[in-house]
C-alpha cells in the first residue's frame, strides 16, 4: 500500500515563494511543514540568476540569486519543524490536500495536508508556442534554459546570437553571452517597447552596445542541422510582420525571451480557479485560492519582476496559513477587483476588507503621467509601462463595501510613443 | 580492405515499411539486415507521420493501398498487443461540412464497403452532435468508421525493430547505400561502412527509393516529394475530439484533419504541397491553411494553445498507387516505393506480402522455432501508483523525474538509450521527454547529461539529431580544468 503521512503544511516548490512562505508559517507556529522540490537543490531559478540586482527591496542591499537563495536556505535551517525533501516531483494535489510526490529516494509518498502553499513557480514560452515558421535544428534555446547551461552546467551553447524578446531574462542572458565572447547581433522585441525593467535595458542593452529592434520578430528559422540565420521583419501596428522589409541576420544560436507562464497544471488538478489575466489562481489579500486550505503565492500566482516581491507576498501567503490552520481567516469578506482602463492585471483579485493590501498591478500599455485609481484612492504615476509592476497599497477607508467592488484604473495619461 | 558482411535479406530504409519488413521476415531463419542512413530509425518520413491507422474507405478498390491498408487495420489491434506500442482504436469519423455534401458521404462508404470495411454507419447532424460534441454546429452530418484508429509513428517503428532485433536481426544506423552490383546469386552493396553481400534486397528507402532502384539500373520507380505540415495542441485539450475528424476528401487528399493523439494532444494537419527540396521547415502559409480548415471542423481551437508545428515529406510515385514489385532488373530487387498514405496502415500487411514475394523469388525460408513475438518498455506514465511504486523500489531511477511536463524518469531514458537512442531526438520519440508543453526548455540540458554518461561521449559530442546537430560548443572560460577532467574519464 502507498506510503501515507498526515502533516500541517504541505509548500510545493523550493524555490523563492516556497522558502519564504515555509519560513512565515514555521514563525508563525505551524509545526509540521513539508517543503517539496523538485530539483537536487533548493532556491528554483535563483542558483543560475549569478547576476547582481537581487534583494535591494527585501534585504536593502544588493544581492546575487545564489547569495539571495542562500539566505533562505541559512533561514531554513532554523526551523526544524520543516522537512525539505528535494528531487522530489509533486504529481497531483487533490482538493481534499492530499499531496502525491516521487522520488528517487522514497518513490511514490502521499501526504495528508491540512493546508498547502503552491509555489511552482513559472516556466518559459517555447517556440511552437508563437509558432515561428521554419526549420528545426539545435541551436534554438529559452533564454532561462541556456541560463542553466551556461551558469550551472559551464557550457559554451554558440558563437553567434539573435535574442527574440525583450523580457527581463533575455536582456540579462545578452550580456551574459556578451561577457562569455559570443557576439548578440539583436534583440528583437515585438511590440514598441520592452517588456522587460529599464534598468536592464540599460545595463545590459545600451551599456554594451547590442542594438534593440523594437517592433520586430523573427519571420523564419533557416538551417538544417543547426541554426544558420534567421529572418527578421519589423512588424506593423497590428503586430503582422512587414515582411518586404525584412532582413537575415546570420548566427548559429536563436535565444527566446517571449513570455513566462505560470505552471499551474497542479492547481487545476486540484480545483483552483485562474485568472486568464495572470496565469495564476485568483487569490484573495490572504493568498488563499477558490479551494479551501489551499494557497498560491510566487511566480504561479502572478510572474513578478523582481524576487524581492515573491518574498514579501509569500509570507504573507506563510502567516495566513498558519492563520487557517488556527481555524482563523476562513469566511472573510472580501471585495472583486475590477480592471478598468489601461489594467491588465491585478493581484490579489479579492480584496479583504478591514485591513490594508498591497497590490500588484499591471498596466496594457505604456503611458505618462496618469492618475492610478484603487477604490476610493488617487496615486499620481508619471510613467507606467507593462514590463514594470504598479506597486499601490488600498487602505480600508478606500473600500467601500456598498460598491460591491474596488475598481482600479490608470486615468487620464497620454500614450507613451 | 573491410569485411564483406554476408546476408540473407537486406532492407534498405528504417522506416515503417523496413521496421515492419524486417520484423515480418525474423519470423524465418534468415540472416537479416536493415541499414538506415540516418543515425536513428524512423528519422525520416515515419517521423512525422499523422499516426492514424485508416479504416480502408478512402482507397479507390482494387488497389494495393485499398486491399493491403484493409488488412493493415485488421492487424493493428494484436500486433499492438504483442509490441506494447501506443495505439488506440478511436474509430474515425469523416464529415459533411453541407448538405450538398452528405451525398459524398453515401459514396464514400459505398467505397468503403467495397474494399470491405465493417460496421461503417451514416450519422446524422444530432447523432454527430451528439458523439463529439466539440464539432462545429454548422457540420450537415458524418460517416462513422469504427475501426479507425491511432497510434505513436515512431514508437511502431521503433517497437518493429527492436522486436526484430530481439529475434536475430541486425540493425545498422547511420549506413548509407552508395551502390549496388547485381552478382549471380545476389548483390554486392557498397555502404559509406562495410560492404555488404546478399541475395535479397527489400528497397524500403522512402525518398530515395528512385535512386536506390537506379543503382541497379532500375529507372522504373519515379518518386516525388509531398510535404504535410502538423501543428501540436497541449495535453489539455484532452477528449476536444474522441475520434479522427476527416473532412470528405478532395482528390489529391484527405483533407486537413483533427487528430487525438494516442498521448492525449490533439494534431492538426497535414498540408499536401509538391516540394522540390527536402527541407522540413513550416510556413505561415502552412499554418493558415491549416487553421483555417481545422476551425471549421472544432471551432474551439486557439492559437495560444499550440505547443509546437512540424512537417514531413510523403514519397509519392507516378501510379496513384503503392509500387510493390520485384525490379523488372532481378526478382530478388523488391521495390517498395510510393508508400504514400495509407502506407503507416498499410505497414503490417505490406511487409506479409513482401515476404510472399520473397518466397516467391525462390529463397529457401524456414520457418523459425523460437520467435518470439513479444516485446515491452516500461512507461511509468502509463501504470497505476501500485506498480510505479514497485518500480521504483525496484530501480530508483524510475523515481527520478527528468520531465516534468510528460512525467519521464532518468530510468526510463536510461532504458531509450540502451534500446538505441544516441541523441536528444531519439530519446524524446522514445519516452516523450521533452515533448510537452515546455518543449524540452528544462529537461534537454539534463538529457544531454544522461546521454553523454551512458554513451561515454563528452557533453558537445551530444546532438540533436545526428552529426552536425550538436547542442554545445565548448565550455565557458574557467571550465576547461572540468573538461579536461571529463574527457579523461571519457578516455
Amino acid at each position: 500500500m502507498l506510503n501515507t503521512k498526515e502533516v500541517d503544511l504541505v509548500v510545493v516548490g523550493g524555490g523563492p515563494a516556497g522558502m519564504a512562505a515555509a519560513v512565515a508559517a514555521s514563525e508563525a507556529g505551524v509545526e509540521a511543514i513539508v517543503l517539496i522540490e523538485r530539483q537536487a537543490r533548493l532556491g528554483g531559478i535563483l542558483p543560475q540568476c549569478i547576476h547582481n540586482g537581487f534583494g535591494l527591496r527585501f534585504f536593502k542591499e544588493e544581492l546575487t540569486g545564489p547569495e539571495y537563495a542562500h539566505r533562505f536556505m541559512l533561514e531554513l535551517e532554523k526551523h526544524p519543524g520543516i522537512e525539505v525533501k528535494t528531487g522530489t516531483m509533486v504529481i497531483k494535489v487533490t482538493a481534499d490536500r492530499q499531496v502525491m510526490t516521487v522520488s528517487a529516494a522514497e518513490g511514490l509518498v502521499c501526504y495528508q495536508a491540512r493546508a498547502v502553499i503552491l509555489a511552482m513557480g513559472c516556466r518559459e514560452r517555447p517556440r511552437g508556442a508563437i509558432n515561428i515558421p521554419g526549420t528545426r535544428p539545435a541551436g534554438i534555446y529559452t533564454a532561462g534554459s541556456l541560463q542553466y547551461l551556461m551558469n550551472i552546467e559551464g557550457f559554451l551553447p554558440g558563437r553567434t546570437a539573435v535574442i527574440l524578446g525583450s523580457g527581463d531574462i533575455g536582456l540579462i542572458m545578452a550580456r551574459r553571452l556578451t561577457l562569455e565572447g559570443i557576439q548578440v547581433k539583436a534583440v528583437l522585441e515585438l511590440m514598441p517597447y520592452s517588456n522587460g525593467l529599464n534598468r536592464n535595458v540599460v545595463q545590459c542593452l545600451e551599456d554594451f552596445k547590442i542594438p534593440l529592434y523594437l517592433s520586430h520578430t523573427v519571420t523564419a528559422i533557416h538551417g538544417q542541422k543547426r541554426v544558420e540565420k534567421v529572418s527578421v521583419a519589423p512588424v506593423g501596428a497590428d503586430l503582422k510582420p512587414l515582411v518586404e522589409k525584412g532582413f537575415d541576420l546570420a548566427c548559429d544560436t536563436l535565444v527566446l525571451s517571449v513570455g513566462l507562464i505560470p505552471e499551474n497544471e497542479l492547481s487545476l488538478q486540484a480545483g483552483v480557479e485562474l485568472d486568464p489575466a495572470t496565469g495564476g489562481p485568483v487569490v484573495d489579500s490572504f493568498y488563499h485560492t477558490t479551494v479551501e486550505g489551499i494557497f498560491a503565492c510566487g511566480n504561479v500566482a502572478h510572474v513578478h519582476d523582481l524576487v524581492d516581491d515573491v518574498s514579501t507576498e509569500s509570507a504573507i501567503a506563510g502567516r495566513a496559513a498558519a492563520a487557517y490552520l488556527r481555524g482563523e481567516i476562513r469566511g472573510t469578506r472580501w471585495l472583486p477587483v475590477k480592471a478598468g482602463r489601461n489594467i491588465r492585471s491585478v493581484v490579489p483579485q479579492r480584496i479583504v476588507t478591514g485591513q490594508a493590501t498591497p497590490l500588484y498591478i499591471r498596466a496594457r500599455f505604456p503611458e505618462r503621467d496618469v492618475l492610478l485609481q484603487v477604490g476610493r484612492g488617487r496615486s499620481r504615476r508619471r510613467i507606467v509601462s507593462p514590463g514594470e509592476t504598479i506597486y499601490y497599497t488600498v487602505k480600508p477607508e478606500e473600500i467601500s463595501e456598498t460598491d460591491g467592488w474596488i475598481g482600479v484604473s490608470l486615468e487620464g495619461g497620454e500614450i507613451d510613443d | 580492405m573491410m569485411a564483406i558482411l554476408e546476408v540473407d535479406v537486406l532492407v534498405i530504409g528504417a522506416g515503417v515499411v523496413g521496421a515492419a519488413v524486417v520484423r515480418e521476415l525474423s519470423r524465418y531463419e534468415l540472416a537479416l539486415l536493415l541499414v538506415e542512413k540516418e543515425v536513428d530509425v524512423s528519422f525520416g518520413t515515419s517521423k512525422a507521420n499523422s499516426g492514424i491507422v485508416h479504416s480502408g474507405i478512402h482507397d479507390r478498390p482494387g488497389t494495393l493501398k485499398a486491399r493491403l491498408s484493409v488488412r493493415g487495420c485488421q492487424l493493428f489491434p494484436e500486433l499492438a498487443a504483442e509490441l506494447g506500442f501506443l495505439y488506440k482504436q478511436n474509430g474515425a469519423v469523416v464529415v459533411a461540412r453541407s448538405r450538398e455534401e452528405l451525398a459524398g458521404l453515401e459514396k464514400l462508404a459505398e467505397n468503403g464497403r467495397a474494399n470491405g470495411v465493417k460496421d461503417l454507419s451514416l450519422l446524422s447532424r444530432e447523432e454527430l452532435s451528439r458523439i463529439e460534441p466539440n464539432l462545429s454546429a454548422e457540420l450537415a452530418g458524418g460517416l462513422l468508421a469504427p475501426s479507425g484508429g491511432i497510434v505513436v509513428p515512431f514508437d511502431l517503428v521503433f517497437a518493429l525493430t527492436e522486436n526484430a532485433v530481439a529475434n536475430g536481426a541486425k540493425l545498422m544506423v547511420g549506413t548509407e547505400v552508395r551502390g549496388i552490383k547485381v552478382e549471380k546469386d545476389g548483390f554486392l552493396v557498397r555502404t559509406n561502412r562495410q560492404p555488404i553481400r546478399t541475395k535479397v534486397i527489400v528497397n524500403a528507402a522512402g525518398l530515395y527509393g528512385g535512386e536506390v532502384a537506379a543503382m541497379i539500373g532500375d529507372h522504373s520507380i519515379q518518386l516525388y516529394a509531398r510535404k504535410g505540415e502538423e501543428y501540436l495542441f497541449d495535453r489539455k485539450l484532452e477528449g476536444l475530439v474522441q475520434r479522427t475528424i476527416f473532412p470528405l476528401p478532395s482528390k489529391v487528399s484527405k483533407g486537413i484533419l483533427v487528430i487525438p493523439t494516442v498521448d492525449g494532444n490533439i494534431m492538426i494537419g497535414p498540408t499536401a504541397h509538391r516540394v522540390e527540396n527536402y527541407d522540413l521547415s513550416t510556413s505561415v502559409s502552412g499554418w493558415n491553411e491549416i487553421y483555417s480548415e481545422a476551425r471549421n471542423l472544432v471551432p474551439s481551437l486557439q492559437p495560444a494553445d499550440l505547443i509546437t508545428a512540424f512537417s514531413g515529406l510523403r514519397a509519392v510515385g507516378t501510379t496513384g498507387d503503392f509500387m510493390i514489385a520485384p525490379s523488372m532488373i532481378s526478382p530478388r530487387f523488391i521495390n517498395a516505393a510510393g508508400i504514400e498514405s495509407p502506407g503507416l496502415t498499410a505497414a503490417p500487411a505490406i511487409a506479409e506480402y513482401i515476404v510472399e514475394l520473397i518466397k516467391e523469388s525462390g529463397l529457401p525460408m524456414p520457418r523459425k522455432r523460437r520467435f518470439n513475438p513479444l516485446r515491452s518498455v516500461v512507461r511509468l506514465r502509463d501504470i497505476n501508483p501500485q506498480a510505479q511504486a514497485e518500480l521504483m523500489q525496484k530501480d530508483p531511477a524510475y523515481g527520478q523525474i527528468v520531465c516534468r511536463c510528460e512525467m519521464v524518469s532518468a530510468g526510463e531514458i536510461r532504458d531509450a538509450i540502451r534500446r538505441g537512442a544516441t541523441t536528444v531526438d531519439g530519446v524524446k520519440l522514445r519516452t516523450r521527454s521533452g515533448m510537452g508543453r515546455c518543449q524540452g526548455g528544462f529537461c534537454t540540458p539534463k538529457i544531454i547529461r544522461l546521454l553523454s554518461a551512458e554513451l561515454g561521449l563528452p557533453p558537445e559530442q551530444i546532438s540533436k539529431n545526428g552529426p552536425g546537430s550538436e547542442f554545445l560548443f565548448g565550455r565557458l572560460r574557467g571550465n576547461q580544468a572540468e573538461k579536461a577532467k571529463e574527457e579523461k574519464e571519457y578516455a
